[in-house]
């Protein structure tokens, strides 16, 4: 199932970044297994240990399950003086879920992250590809309810 | 020649090559630069900040290890603003470190009690914030305790760029940055071969041996087991260190003398069987050579290569020499020969097995290692496990009086002896099997071309009637690895190895440089022991294992003959292999011989 994405690849290390990427954006679950690690380790040559300090060095890739959306919220110091944490408190009450953790029903992880990059906006957070700004604890509601209704 | 520059250090002018590192420079003309995560063998890392110096027309400090000297440069090593900065970072590094010396087994040996002792680290002076993560305690041979762990990173960097084993890597970043293996599965299922470099260089009590010395005090309590020690041929020329006499000194009769006073029943030696070793071992050689095979035999003592074989080139598992490694034909003779002998059960035996490594613990516990009916080694202990139960023992090790071993199982060559040095397996090899191919006695016996610390060392022995013998050995399995891909390029090519016969120990220097050895070691101190093994097959009266008069009265009594049905239901063994990934077997690689 891999052979696909190492075909876009020759197998130098250099490019264990950008499997690694479509590895997990291929995943329906966003992650990496053990398995995908030991087919990149053949491919590239280059040992399993190795590999998962990469993912781990790196917050963008995960070594267990998620959910199918990943809300990202930023905690640098921007948004935190704009109350990002409130943001927070609300997000892990909706959701019933931790930081790291992923809802029962498999639809949203929730992690945390630095910043964005779009301070004039902040409170900031990105789920998925999308960026969502200026904040608010009910703002926060809709946001969810709209994604749950997506199949 | 390198270049050579002109450098003040502390205000001394000399001149040195400009490929010198500044610690390096230190280090040779006794400047003591504090440090931590450097350490002469490994590439420096720069990981932890304490070996800062001061550099003329740098503002700030520069990192000993990791900055190269450069004409005209003046060095200060000492000042009030470098002594304020190292405390700092020790603090720093205290603040995150399970502070138990007093229990501790790194305890008087840790390179950080040292060095916040040598600074006047005051240890209040930053609250304390623990990871308080799980031991990692899966394997049979290394314990991980993350707690104490300080980040430097030697046992990564030995690992991965010495032994080429990729068991350990960093995880995580920043604060959480963290040593572990792969998914965090712990030693045990990954591809870690337990040959202990890490716990070796570890310059904390974070890596060490899983300890087997309540079972051994167990035993020899217990009136109804009949408790036997063997011991390796590198213990005798470790053990003197630990009691400030000269590095390198051979104490092995004090050492039987320590052993016969903690209570072991009989007291015999492994050296006995490395000489038997030989005979199987050079047997299998000679045989495959008069049969004209295309492929080489490769020693087979060293456990934490056999498992690296087994994970890494289980394809030339048919190459390694079916002879179990001296500890394990030991424990097999002890339960079937010594007990028939002795008219002991064998099922009251316990055999016990002083080792400079770690793997061993790994090697007793194989499965297939039982051909006695029963484990054949039930305990391995490490030389610093020995050396703590002599100091529990209250024993004047320095003081006691010389004994020998018991009179059984006991007596060594010189060829014998050398097995602890690196290259000394395969001279031990030529002593003898010179003579299996010949019929005469090789007269130069002192085969310098396979001693000292070359990484991969190559020679041609002419043998009359064969032709010329080309061997090769390696120590370290990064070394191992090169000789090893060497081999399978040879056979795939042109169908024919480059040597004959091949020697691989795991660690660099042999087993003197064992995973097992006491702390606080160096490759040159590691050359010490060596030739301290050296000295003593000199000395020996008999240097060849076809020589020694109890290796021929077994094989009288007992064997038969090297190689007959019974040694190699007894004395050989087979390999597996295993998956790069988690080390466990995936299959058998070889037969045992019928």
């Amino acid at each position: 199932m891999y052979q696909e994405i190492f075909s876009k690849y020759t197998p130098t290390k250099d490019n264990l970044i950008y499997i690694l990427h479509d590895i997990q954006d291929s995943d329906p679950q966003h992650y990496i297994s053990e398995e995908a690690v030991q087919a990149i380790s053949e491919y590239l040559n280059l040992p399993a240990n190795h590999i998962y300090g990469v993912i781990t060095f790196y917050s963008m890739y995960s070594t267990t399950p998620r959910g199918k959306n990943i809300i990202r919220l930023c905690e640098s110091p921007h948004c935190y003086i704009k109350g990002s944490e409130n943001i927070l408190r609300k997000m892990k009450n909706s959701l019933n879920v931790g930081v790291g953790e992923t809802t029962k029903d498999g639809v949203f992880t929730l992690e945390l992250c630095a910043c964005l990059g779009v301070c004039g906006n902040a409170p900031v957070m990105m789920i998925n590809d999308d960026v969502y700004g200026d904040l608010t604890e009910d703002k926060v509601d809709d946001i969810l309810a709209k994604l749950r209704e997506v199949k | 020649m390198a270049k050579t520059v002109n450098v003040w250090l502390d205000g001394n002018h000399i001149e040195v090559p400009e490929t010198m590192n500044i610690i390096e420079v230190a280090d040779k003309y006794g400047v003591h630069i504090p440090r931590l995560c450097y350490h002469p063998d490994l590439p420096p890392t720069a990981n932890c900040g304490v070996c800062v110096v001061e550099v003329s027309g740098n503002p700030l400090p520069k990192r000993a290890c990791c900055t190269p000297v450069a004409e005209g440069m003046k060095i200060t090593t000492n000042s009030k603003k470098l002594r304020a900065y190292r405390k700092t970072l020790v603090e720093m590094i205290l603040s995150n470190h399970e502070v138990v010396c007093p229990t501790c087994s790194a305890n008087n040996k840790c390179e950080l009690q040292t060095l916040a002792n040598n600074l006047g680290v005051d240890p209040d002076h930053l609250p304390t914030i623990l990871h308080k993560a799980v031991k990692d305690e899966t394997s049979v041979s290394i314990i991980r305790d993350i707690n104490k762990c300080i980040a430097c990173g030697r046992c990564v960097t030995v690992c991965n760029e010495v032994q080429t084993v990729y068991a350990l890597t960093f995880a995580d970043r920043g604060f959480d940055s963290h040593v572990d293996t792969a998914f965090a599965g712990g030693m045990a299922n990954s591809p870690c071969v337990n040959c202990g470099q890490c716990t070796v260089y570890c310059p904390t009590g974070a890596l060490r041996e899983k300890s087997e010395i309540d079972a051994v005090w167990e035993a020899i309590l217990d009136p109804d087991k009949h408790v036997i020690v063997q011991e390796a041929p590198a213990i005798r020329v470790s053990l003197a260190e630990e009691f400030g006499m000269e590095l390198g000194t051979v104490t092995v009769k004090k050492m039987y003398a320590a052993l016969r006073k903690l209570g072991f029943d009989a007291v015999m030696d492994t050296n006995f069987t490395a000489d038997l070793t030989i005979m199987e071992e050079g047997t299998e050689v000679v045989e495959k050579l008069k049969a004209g095979s295309k492929r080489p035999v490769i020693t087979s003592c060293s456990p934490g290569w056999i498992k690296f074989m087994e994970t890494y080139y289980p394809d030339l598992a048919d190459c390694v020499s079916t002879a179990k490694s001296p500890m394990s034909m030991f424990g097999v003779l002890a339960k079937t020969y010594y007990a028939e002998e002795q008219k002991i059960d064998p099922a009251k035996i316990v055999t016990v097995a002083i080792m400079p490594c770690t793997a061993k613990k790994f090697e007793a516990r194989r499965p297939e290692l039982r051909d006695s009916g029963y484990q054949d080694t039930d305990y391995v202990l490490t030389t610093r496990e020995f050396l703590r139960m002599v100091h529990e023992g209250g024993i004047d090790f320095k003081h006691i009086k010389e004994e020998d071993a018991d009179e059984n199982m006991s007596f060594y060559t010189g060829a014998g002896t050398i097995f602890g040095a690196t290259g000394g397996v395969m001279e031990a090899a030529i002593r003898s099997a010179y003579t299996l191919v010949t019929g005469e006695e090789l007269e130069a016996i002192d085969i310098t071309a396979v001693r000292g610390l070359v990484g991969v060392k190559k020679a041609t022995i002419p043998v009359p009637g064969f032709g010329d013998l080309n061997v090769a050995v390696a120590h370290g399995l990064g070394n191992a690895r090169i000789l090893m891909d060497e081999i399978r390029e040879g056979l795939a090519k042109n169908g024919v190895s480059p040597y004959h016969f091949v020697e691989i120990m795991a660690c660099p220097g042999g087993c003197v440089g064992g995973g097992g050895q006491p702390y606080g070691n160096d490759m040159a101190m590691r050359a010490r022991r060596g030739e301290g093994l050296y000295q003593e097959d000199r000395d020996l009266p008999v240097r060849k294992s076809h020589h020694n008069p109890e290796v021929k009265r077994i094989y009288e009594r007992f064997l038969g003959a090297p190689n007959s049905p019974l040694a190699l239901k007894l004395l050989h063994t087979y390999y597996f292999k295993r998956s790069v990934n988690s080390g466990q077997v995936t299959e058998q690689a070889t037969h045992k011989h019928h």
